[in-house]
């Protein structure tokens, strides 16, 4: 190989310099998205809210369990900059504990639907057989009103699971599991119709006439092309989860209140509203500016990911 | 365009089947039970009893039949005999269903809370479309001038904060801080004068407003990436080349024809809004449907758990429906066979 191309550029006169001009197809991806001045400063938001999650408790290493009856309802102040809530526990460390679990189960959530999604999508859209009653199947989901429904299921299972896998691990499984199996409609679709371009598409043909397995075909040719959308979709789907969490907490059938997360913070924190408007304003701040910057994310991506539009 | 409506109204009724039997099942695996409510005086004979005469005791699909004759048949007929005050068949006999924890049929309070929440989310939702049109309109127009990337910022924040968190917001700046409009909105009181007016308006600001501003952000944007699909056309130059006036080219030719998907947008956001209702009712304890909703299931009352998630499967449906049959409408270029 190597002589074959020392070869080719001796004579096409290719030298160094256009080796170093290849540009990958994610390089591209990632200048485009540079460009898109929303989704950087969203993606620098979201990576400064992950980092104050995850690793803030190592620069504020007050427990946000800790109960002092005599610090409570506290203003914001220099030894808690968010005050404390009516317990005197931390609302900082609290908020910060919130936005592990707010994000791990917005990310967790999103892989199960995405996936699920995807592989509905690539099912319906490859095999015609299938198609029909896929997207029947679809479209009922579509039609269940999903946040009554959601609400039904966790108040149903809500004292098995947490029997069974403890507290926390319990209602975690169950949040993730109920967001993920109700959202994956639209990628479905989405994916759906991307497939059905794509396997008219001549390089299909061609490794379906060289006589490559179904799995191959699918898993090496159709599905990377249609990850674009799907990773539009991911985007978005953290949102969407992070967004349902809260609303579910908010209305009491999301974490129970000694397992804080942004929206049960939010919730713990509105009847106490008029002492400590901290303790809403925060937590909730976190939700849209998590929120907000996926979205601008979201929008990012899928600018990047137009061809159409990258030529520009 | 006839026949194709009839097809999706023939197909709609049985996935509304399917859907309230799937509802069923979830519904069955609840612990709930129908005397849980009752004082422990209750001997437990008497406990079954009470089981026996709701039905609780019968096998699934019995179960199920018996709340599709009564929600179909049952309630309907009901329902005539009241509007037009007469009897139809054996009406004492007729079974309805009825809620586990307040024994009084579900539909009855149904109808009584549906005013407020027709009052509050058709206000939010109309204000919202009346905002979100024109705010769409010129921020396409005026791509990337002042007037777009703030009104693209404001719509994208609308749609990132959840309605609880704006609605609180609400709460601490307009009714704690500037004390303008009370927390809470009183169901019971009623327009008489001026004065009890001004006060209804005052308690429909917050719950509407807060409302209004989630509906338009979505929409805003929607209308804005319509709109300017629809300048770039040829038919939009061909009007300007005419000498047609600026003014006569967007209303009349640009914002006809981008707004048959926004029109489809709109019909398909009124099930989500009754689903958002469940949020805004409890933030501003409105006496509503959603609020309704939310009690039933915490005080696992599965009979009316079962008729309202129906109803909002049912009216998602209907709304699809229609949202496919006014473009199909509005579109001649849709051709439904």
């Amino acid at each position: 190989m190597a002589t074959t191309r020392e070869r080719t550029e001796e004579t096409t006169g290719l030298d160094q310099r256009a080796e170093e001009k290849h540009r990958s197809l994610w390089g591209d991806v990632w200048r485009q998205f540079r460009r898109h001045k929303g989704a950087m400063v969203g993606l620098v938001l979201l990576a400064v809210i992950v980092f104050g999650s995850y690793f803030g408790p190592w620069f504020w290493p007050k427990d946000p369990f800790a109960i002092d009856t005599s610090l409570a309802n506290l203003p914001p102040s220099v030894e808690s900059p968010f005050g404390t809530d009516n317990l005197g526990r931390d609302v900082l460390a609290r908020v910060m504990v919130g936005g592990r679990i707010s994000l791990s189960v917005g990310i967790t959530a999103m892989l199960l639907s995405v996936f699920i999604g995807t592989a509905i999508g690539i099912l319906a859209g490859y095999f015609k057989w299938l198609d029909g009653w896929l997207m029947r199947f679809t479209d009922l989901f579509l039609a269940l009103p999903i946040l009554p429904l959601l609400l039904v299921i966790i108040m149903l299972f809500r004292d098995t699971l947490r029997a069974q896998f403890g507290p926390e691990l319990g209602i975690f499984l169950l949040v993730v599991f109920v967001i993920g199996i109700t959202s994956w409609m639209q990628t479905a679709r989405i994916v759906r119709g991307e497939v059905l371009s794509v396997k008219e598409e001549e390089f299909v043909l061609a490794a379906n006439s060289i006589g490559t397995r179904k799995r191959n075909v699918i898993f090496r040719h159709v599905l990377p092309n249609v990850l674009s959308p799907v990773m539009v979709a991911a985007a978005l789907g953290v949102a969407v989860a992070i967004i349902t969490e809260s609303a579910l907490s908010f209305l009491g059938l999301g974490f129970p209140s000694d397992f804080p997360t942004w929206g049960r913070l939010v919730t713990d924190a509105k009847d106490t509203i008029n002492i400590t408007p901290a303790r809403v304003i925060w937590p909730g701040m976190m939700i849209s500016l998590t929120v907000i910057s996926v979205n601008f994310i979201g929008d990012g991506l899928r600018d990047a990911l137009d061809p159409r539009l990258r030529s520009r | 365009m006839g026949q194709y409506i009839i097809r999706r109204t023939l197909i709609a009724i049985p996935t509304l089947v399917v859907i309230s039997f799937v509802i069923f099942i979830i519904l069955d695996l609840a612990p709930g039970d129908p005397t849980a409510s009752l004082p422990l005086t209750v001997p437990p004979e008497v406990r079954e009893r009470i089981r026996e005469t709701l039905g609780f005791n019968d096998p699934f699909l019995i179960r199920w039949f018996k709340w599709m004759s009564q929600m179909f048949i049952a309630e309907p007929l009901n329902a005539t005999e009241q509007v037009f005050n007469v009897s139809l068949g054996d009406s004492e006999e007729r079974l309805r269903i009825l809620s586990w924890s307040s024994r009084a049929p579900v539909i009855d309070t149904i109808l009584e809370r549906l005013p407020q929440t027709i009052w509050v989310l058709g206000t939010a939702f109309i204000l919202g479309v009346l905002i979100a049109i024109p705010v769409g309109v010129i921020s396409a127009y005026k791509q990337y001038s002042a007037f777009d990337n703030v009104g693209t910022f404001v719509s994208m924040a609308g749609y990132s904060m959840p309605v609880f968190f704006t609605g609180v917001l609400a709460i601490v700046i307009f009714s704690v801080w500037l004390d303008w409009f009370p927390s809470f909105y009183d169901t019971t009181h009623k327009v008489t004068d001026f004065d009890s007016f001004v006060f209804q308006l005052k308690q429909m600001a917050m719950p509407v407003g807060v409302l209004a501003l989630f509906n338009a952000a979505a929409l805003s944007r929607f209308t804005r990436s319509s709109v300017l699909d629809n300048l770039n056309e040829d038919y939009v130059r061909t009007a300007r080349s005419k000498g047609l006036r600026e003014n006569r080219v967007l209303l009349r030719h640009v914002l006809r024809n981008s707004l048959i998907p926004v029109v489809t947008l709109i019909a398909l956001q009124i099930p989500g809004i009754f689903a958002g209702a469940i949020i805004t009712e409890t933030i501003f304890r409105i006496n509503g449907l959603g609020k309704y909703l939310i009690d039933s299931i915490l005080a696992a009352d599965i009979p009316a758990v079962q008729t309202l998630t129906f109803i909002f499967a049912a009216l998602t449906v209907f709304f699809n429906l229609i949202a496919d049959v006014t473009y199909g409408l509005l579109d001649p270029r849709i051709r439904y066979d």
